[in-house]
């Protein structure tokens, strides 16, 4: 380890300031960040997959590892997928309403909306 | 500012405690103020490791090895949760690393000190993660949906990092005078840098106010420093440790600590550069990105010709 400060006690004051170092764009320098995945974990048997964060990889079995290493370092479950995040379509916010709007008014989806005789059990 | 339509809405959600998504509509100035935060917060948790990974090999038994193994690995997955949370903001992950290796963007102040002895490792579990938690239970409840969610993960991992300090520290104070006095030094030199890292007081904090009223955070810097000196000192007390503050002493009034005042100066001039370790400190991190540099070229050429 090149800590050359941890050698030294640190009251001392320094002048060096950190020199501005110089980036290339990443086209220029053509290094990656690596393309995203998003991770869900199921928890325990019996139960649902649910989102636990994302990873940068290149495939899908580097994207697991990764997963394994960021997401289930203590358990957190018995299975876990990883899809790339580019393949997931989803709903927008501005659309919520008219989106979701069909399920508030159809009560006739709901037990509630069905009248029941007095006396009737186990319905 | 006028308050257009979409602000009023805004600002409604976050008086009623409804978490802000990524796709949802928010003021640029909010958006900024969180890549700011939040990015600066995932840099903490990665350079944060530097110091702590200095003694990984000279651990005195495999026991407090395999801990501080384990607690700079968490610290290495906290950095990735916070720099995904950072990137749902909509900026790149490579744009948030030249930002910390250009020293555009900041990380907590506390890990330009270097690791001097093996209580420092004692210390740093004890006292900076002791703060680091303070701040990071506050920001649980930050408006911020996936910055909330982050904090919630890392709140469940990060009470075991303290611990593993505290028993250092116990183990040494319980030794020879010269482990205690290691100790001790360790807790001298800790001490004034952990209050630093709640940030500039209140009255000086040009942040506070717009980031209390978005929830972006929700406790101020002087609350969390005050709620962290009332912790730590009878924790201090318990294991014999004293404090480099003759200022400090209970105030049956006021229920707190009293704590004497911090010195500014030398917070402003190691975040502007002039630390023990600033230097190293990137320059660690911008090897380290360069060295993995063929590993991402071959494992993308691998994928690519799959
Ligand atoms: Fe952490
Ligand atoms: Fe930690």
């Amino acid at each position: 380890m090149e800590d050359g400060c941890e050698t030294q006690h640190w009251l001392m004051p320094r002048t060096n300031n950190i020199k501005n170092h110089k980036f290339m764009s990443e086209e220029a320098t053509g290094d990656s960040q690596l393309p995203l995945w998003e991770v869900f974990i199921q928890s325990k048997p019996g139960l649902a997959h649910k989102h636990a964060g994302n990873v940068h990889a290149t495939d899908g079995e580097m994207a697991l590892q990764n997963a394994r290493d960021v997401y289930g370092r203590r358990n957190e479950g018995i299975s876990m997928w990883v899809v790339p995040a580019n393949a997931i379509t989803a709903s927008s916010p501005e659309d919520q309403s008219s989106f979701f709007d069909p399920a508030n008014d159809k009560v006739y989806r709901h037990p509630s909306f069905y009248e029941l005789k007095d006396g009737v059990k186990f319905m | 500012m006028s308050e257009s339509k979409e602000h009023i809405a805004f600002q409604e959600k976050i008086d009623n405690d409804i978490k802000i998504e990524p796709k949802d509509w928010m003021p640029d100035e909010y958006r900024q103020m969180l890549i700011r935060q939040v990015s600066q917060h995932a840099h903490s948790e990665i350079v944060g490791m530097l110091p702590e990974g200095n003694w990984i090999t000279r651990a005195p038994s495999l026991r407090r090895k395999v801990g501080l193994l384990a607690k700079v690995q968490d610290e290495a997955g906290h950095g990735l949760y916070l720099y995904s949370a950072t990137e749902s903001l909509g900026i790149d992950r490579i744009e948030l690393i030249q930002q910390l290796h250009s020293g555009q963007s900041k990380y907590s102040n506390i890990f330009n000190y270097p690791t001097l002895t093996w209580a420092d490792i004692g210390a740093i579990g004890w006292l900076v993660d002791g703060a680091a938690i303070m701040n990071q239970v506050s920001l649980q409840r930050t408006s911020y949906g996936p910055y909330s969610r982050a904090m919630v993960r890392i709140c469940k991992e990060e009470s075991f990092h303290q611990r593993q300090g505290y028993e250092i520290m116990t183990t040494l104070s319980n030794g020879t005078e010269k482990q205690k006095a290691m100790a001790q030094d360790a807790t001298n030199r800790f001490w004034w840098p952990s209050l630093m890292m709640f940030g500039p007081s209140d009255k000086e904090s040009i942040h506070s106010s717009k980031s209390l009223k978005w929830k972006i955070k929700r406790e101020s810097n002087d609350e969390l420093r005050q709620q962290f000196v009332d912790r730590a000192v009878p924790q201090g007390e318990l294991i014999g440790m004293t404090f480099p503050d003759p200022d400090l002493k209970w105030n049956e009034d006021t229920g707190h600590y009293d704590f004497g005042e911090i010195d500014w100066e030398e917070f402003k001039n190691v975040i502007n550069g002039n630390g023990p370790c600033n230097k190293e400190r990137i320059r660690a991190r911008i090897k380290a990105d360069a060295d993995g540099r063929w590993v991402r070229d071959a494992a993308l050429a691998y994928a690519k010709n799959k």
